[in-house]
Parts: structure tokens; sequence; C-alpha cells
């Protein structure tokens, strides 16, 4: 399914510290259009790092960024943003002061004239929820009087906006309930065939398999393996993550 | 909504704060007829116009203030900035003999310069505000005094127009009522397109009896205060100025991409920055206008009491204009608030102190009173906050 195309979004030998702790070691990583790369390690492996770096919310300390093949520094969310990579933050980086509406477009507000045009913004948000077949009492609530599970469609919605290339999403499965982790999934299934690359971290390995095209398994810092899905058994999973050798 | 439900969502709302100035708007017409009750003079058309004239100058001030509150920082400087920036027109005309518009300027240009540092301290070394605007209040205050030099008091003639401005310029009766008809009919026009793009894009609306109600509402509100000051000498032009600037920065904060900015930086600045808002220019905005804002206070100040001393702007202009802004309702937490919180907050702080003046109550009571308040302002901003946590 990749093929040898170039690769949309790119890490190449992406070190990251803080201060003494090593949380990301020289690590590669590729993302196709139409494909699905999972990500999973456990608890401090280093991937909302690295889904920081993908996404420029930090800058690596070593290493290169790429986006179709060339190097490109990340300084910033709105930068790559620009660049069609959009991210849903592991925190969802919502303000919960804002309604829906006002988080969804933070940023991107559309104006009319010098003032801001709710009517499109508001409009434009059902749309959107529907789509994610999301159920939001209103899009006029305040974010802090949502449940988990909603917050997190409101942050997927927004990284929706705009049609970005790739989407970064960070543990986007870990609020959810069982039955919105099966619409989500499916939504990631409809992001690949409109022709998104989707990168997804996870902890549930049952979640990964049944999604992603690409496993990469990262243990402390340092990629630990890269399997394809179908062919890939759990208990091998599993090894990879935990470092445990059979 | 039967009459329980009603209440029960009405009284959710006041614990939650989404009810915004309407409360503190309440208390401020309790507080009029309180003292009315203790003093008959107190609700008389000359008593409020000279009210609103006072408040002017401090209400600017407090504007400020509600902007850097609203992106989770405070000023405790403004009190001095505009004291520094009272000094500045009063030397710089008077004594240097500087036309007076150039004068003003500069001492608008302090209040930007002050903002600036203040907004490169906060963004680049992340101190926090209140440390870093204490000591700017010493250091300016010490310029303050600098720039008055030995005399420490300079007076302004009274036939300047600045003076003029501030002490006896009021709208005639045909501007007042022309300034009332436009602002009303903009209001309608605005509510009515917004309702007919709102139909046609087949979103919720609310009923065409609260639209007109509202209109009415404020029509009805703004001929009275007209109307009833009008008996007397009417709307003076700084109040004007100073209504005029918080209707302005209410727009700006509910209806343009930087308000937006602005109130998300407030709420969370971490998330803002993750959805690309540029915060560090969110925060130059709040700081710099905050100063500006005070700086041109001091100005319409010392318009108003036609000479600048070294009590210009201190101790008790600064306080005055903190506590309108949080007694107004703006929260100190950050990310809520109103515009028109400086309004009914210097209304509040104002009508306390002219009340208790009218009851032959002194400076010490009017501090007391004033403080007390404050305090169940911060009070009721606590609970709020924690019942919208809940
Ligand atoms: N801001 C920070 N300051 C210091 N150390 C950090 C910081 N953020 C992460 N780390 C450290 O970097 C390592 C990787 O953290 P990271 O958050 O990327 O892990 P993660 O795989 O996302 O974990 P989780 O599954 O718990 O979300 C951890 O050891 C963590 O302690
Ligand atoms: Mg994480």
């Amino acid at each position: 399914m990749t093929g040898s195309t170039v690769p949309v979004l790119a890490l190449l030998g992406v070190s990251k510290s803080y201060g003494a702790a090593r949380a990301l070691v020289d690590v590669d990583l590729q993302v196709h259009a139409h494909e699905v790369v999972a990500v999973i390690g456990d608890n401090g492996a280093g991937k909302s790092t690295l889904v920081g770096a993908l996404t420029g919310a930090l800058v690596p300390d070593e290493g290169e960024v790429l986006v179709d093949g060339s190097p490109v520094t990340l300084s910033d969310p709105s930068v790559a943003r620009g660049l069609g990579i959009a991210a849903v933050f592991q925190d969802l980086a919502l303000c919960a002061n804002l309604d829906v509406v006002e988080n969804l477009y933070l940023g991107h507000e559309a104006q009319r004239g010098p003032l801001l045009d709710e009517v499109t913004m508001e409009k434009h948000a059902w749309e959107l929820l529907n789509q994610l077949a999301a159920r939001v009492p209103s899009v006029r609530v305040p974010v802090a009087a949502l449940s988990g599970g909603q917050r997190q469609a409101v942050a997927i919605a927004r990284s929706l906006l705009g049609e970005p290339r790739v989407i970064v999403l960070d543990e986007p499965t870990a609020a959810l309930g069982l039955r919105q982790t099966a619409e989500f999934l499916t939504l990631v299934e409809r992001l690949r065939e409109r022709g998104h690359g989707v990168l997804l971290t996870s902890h549930s390995l049952a979640d990964v398999q049944a999604v992603a095209d690409r496993i990469v398994v990262l243990r402390l810092g340092r990629t630990n393996g890269e399997f394809d899905a179908a062919r890939t058994s759990y208990e091998e999973l599993l090894a990879a993550v935990t470092g445990i050798q059979r | 909504m039967n009459d329980l439900g009603l209440a029960a969502s009405t009284w959710q709302r006041l614990r939650t704060g989404d009810l915004g100035v309407l409360p503190v708007a309440v208390v401020l017409v309790l507080i009029g007829l309180v003292f009315q009750a203790l003093n008959p003079h107190f609700l008389s058309a000359d008593n409020l116009v000279n009210l609103t004239q006072q408040a002017a100058a401090t209400g600017v001030i407090a504007l400020g203030v509600v902007l850097t509150l609203h992106v989770g920082q405070i000023d405790l400087s403004v009190g001095a900035v505009s004291g520094l920036a009272a000094a500045v027109v009063a030397v710089g005309s008077v004594q240097l003999g500087w036309p007076l518009w150039l004068a003003v300027l500069a001492a608008l240009a302090v209040g930007v310069l002050v903002g600036s540092i203040y907004a490169a301290l906060h963004t680049r070394l992340a101190v926090p505000s209140f440390v870093f605007t204490l000591a700017g209040l010493l250091v300016i205050t010490g310029l303050q005094m600098r720039v008055l030099g030995p005399t420490g008091s300079v007076n302004l003639p009274f036939e300047w127009w600045l003076v003029r401005f501030c002490q006896t310029a009021f709208l005639a009766p045909a501007t007042s009522w022309a300034i009332v008809a436009l602002v009303v009919a903009g209001y309608a026009a605005g509510r009515v397109t917004d309702r007919v793009r709102r139909v046609r894009a087949e979103l919720p609306v609310a009923p065409l009896w609260q639209v007109v109600a509202r209109v009415v509402a404020l029509a009805a509100g703004l001929s009275v205060v007209v109307a009833y000051l009008g008996t007397n000498r009417g709307v003076g032009a700084v109040f004007a100025l100073f209504v005029g600037l918080v209707a302005l920065t209410d727009l700006m904060l509910r209806r343009t991409r930087w308000g937006r900015f602005v109130r998300a930086v407030g709420g969370d600045a971490e998330a803002a920055r993750k959805a690309g808002v540029p915060v560090r220019r969110v925060f130059v905005s709040a700081f710099v206008a905050c100063s500006t804002l005070a700086a041109l206070g001091g100005v319409l100040a010392v318009g108003r009491l036609a000479a600048a001393n070294q009590g210009s702007g201190a101790g008790d202009t600064n306080l005055t204009a903190i506590a309108a802004a949080v007694i107004g309702g703006t929260s100190l937490f950050g990310g809520r608030g109103s515009a028109w919180s400086a309004l009914v907050g210097i209304l509040v702080v104002q009508s306390i102190s002219t009340g208790l003046t009218l009851l032959n109550l002194d400076q010490s009571a009017r501090l007391v009173v004033t403080g007390l308040v404050l305090a169940v302002a911060v009070t009721i901003d606590a609970l709020q906050r924690r019942a919208r946590e809940a």
C-alpha cells in the first residue's frame, strides 16, 4: 500500500531530551498518503514527544522533519498546520472556557469584514460533528461542560478543518467508550479512503491492529521494530512493547 | 420551561457566572436605592452627573485592567502609569511649552512603552506579571516625582481644551439623542441581520419577541439615562468617551478574532498556542492596551483636576481601578469577563464613595466599605469558578 512514493511526513534521526531524560533517540518514521500508521509503546515511551515533533508543538534537538521529502522547521503548531499537518494532542488542547464552535475554529476563524462570522462557523461546526457522528448537546456550550468523549470528538473535528493531508492523533481512543471507539476506527478508515495519511498512538493493541497498516513500536525513546499489521500477532507486538525476549 | 425550571436554570447561571454583568448591575441599582433612602440628594440629576464625570478617568483605567485580567494577568501599576502620564502632560505643556496635543501624545506614548516592557518581560522571561508590575509601580512612581520636579505640583490653565473637555464639556441634547438613536438602530439592525442569516442557515434562533424586547429595553434604558441627566447638565463629554471606549472594547472582545484570542489565552495559554493562536502577540496587545488606557486615564484626570501633583494616580486610583474591574465581574482567573464590568464596577465604587461622602462619612469609611465589597466580589468569583469546574 505504501509503495515507493515519497512520504508526506517523515522523521529522520530525530532525538529529543528533557534535561537528562532522553525522550526520543534517533527515531526514523514515515507517513504516506492513504496510510494509517500506529505508534505503540508503554507509558513514557516517547509517543507524545514524537507527536510533538511531528506537529510543531516542540522542536527536536537533533534530526530532521521532512514534508514531501524536504526538510522543514516546524517552529510552531500553526506552521505545521499551514503545511497540512493537523494534530489532536493527548491533552486535546481545548480551551475549557470557550464553546464548541469557538474551539473548533480557534486560530482559523471565519470572518465577515472585520467581525467574526459566527453563522458560517456554527453551521459548519454542526456539519463536521455530524460527519463524526459526534453527539454534543449544543455547539454553544463551553467545552468545560462536555464529557471526555465529547471533548475528544471536538478535538478530532477541529483537526479535520481545512482538509489536512496528515492527521496526527495522540491516544485518540483513551477516553472513548466501546461504541465511540468503534465509530472512531471507522472514521480513521474513512480518512484513509479519502487519501489522508493518519498517524495515531495508542496503548490498545487491539484497536491498533484493527485499523493500522503499519505499526511502529517505541520503547524507551527508541524504535523497537516496525510491523505489518496484517501479518503480526498480538504476542509479537506485546513482546516488542515490553522488551521481553521470547 | 415552567417557573421552577426557569428559577433553577437562572440560579445555575448565576452560580457559574454566566449572567455576566447583569447581577452587578442589579447590585448597583440597589446601592442607589439604599443611598437615596439615606439621603434624598443621592439620585438627583445633579449628583448623578457629578458621579459620572468623576468615574470616567478611573473607569478608563479599569477598562485596561479588564483586558489584562482577561489574559489571566494583572497590572498593579496602572495608577502609577496614570500619574506619570498626568505629570508628562502638565510638565510638558506648562513648563516646557509643548503644544498640548503633543504633551498628550507623549503621555500616551509612555503608556505604550511601559506596556511593551511588561509584555517583553512576560513573554520572554515568563516572570509573573504581579511581580514586575509591582516593581514597575515603584519605578514609575519615582519617575513621576522626578518629572514633576521640586515643586511637586503643576497647574493647567482653565481655558485649555483638555480642561474644558474634562470639566465643562457636555453633549448637546440633540447630539445625545442622535447617538441614542444611532446606537439603538445599529443594535436592532445587527440583531435582525444576524437572525435572518441564522434562519437562512437553518440554525436555531431566539424567538422574535426576545429580539424586540432587547431592542426596546436598550432604547428605554438609554433614553431614561439621557433624559434624566438632561434635566441637569446632561451627558458629560468625558463620560461619553469612556462609555464609547467600553462599547468598542466589548465589540472587539466578543466579535473579533483578537477578542477570541484574548479569551482563549486567558482560558488556557498552552492550548491556545497549540491551536495556532499567536500567544505572544496577544499578551503584548493586552499589556500595551492596559498601560495605554491607564495613561489615557491619567490624561483625563489631569484635565479634570486642571493639575498634576505627586498624589496623581497614587494608591487610591490604583486600587480603585483594579477593584472596579473585579467588582464589575471580570474574573481574576482569566478568560472570563466583560468590558462592561469596567463601567458597572467603577459606578459601584464611585456610588459608594459619593454616597458615604453625602452621609458625612470620611475617607476611612469609604476605604473599608470598598474593601469589603471587593472581598465579596473576589469570593463570588472564586465560588463561580468552583461551580463551573464541578
Ligand atoms: N515536559 C517534560 N519535561 C520533562 N520530561 C518530560 C516532559 N515530557 C515528557 N518527558 C519525559 O519524556 C519521556 C517520554 O514522555 P512522553 O510523554 O513522550 O511519553 P508517552 O509515550 O506519550 O507516555 P504516555 O503513554 O504516558 O502518554 C518520559 O520519560 C517523560 O517523563
Ligand atoms: Mg503521551
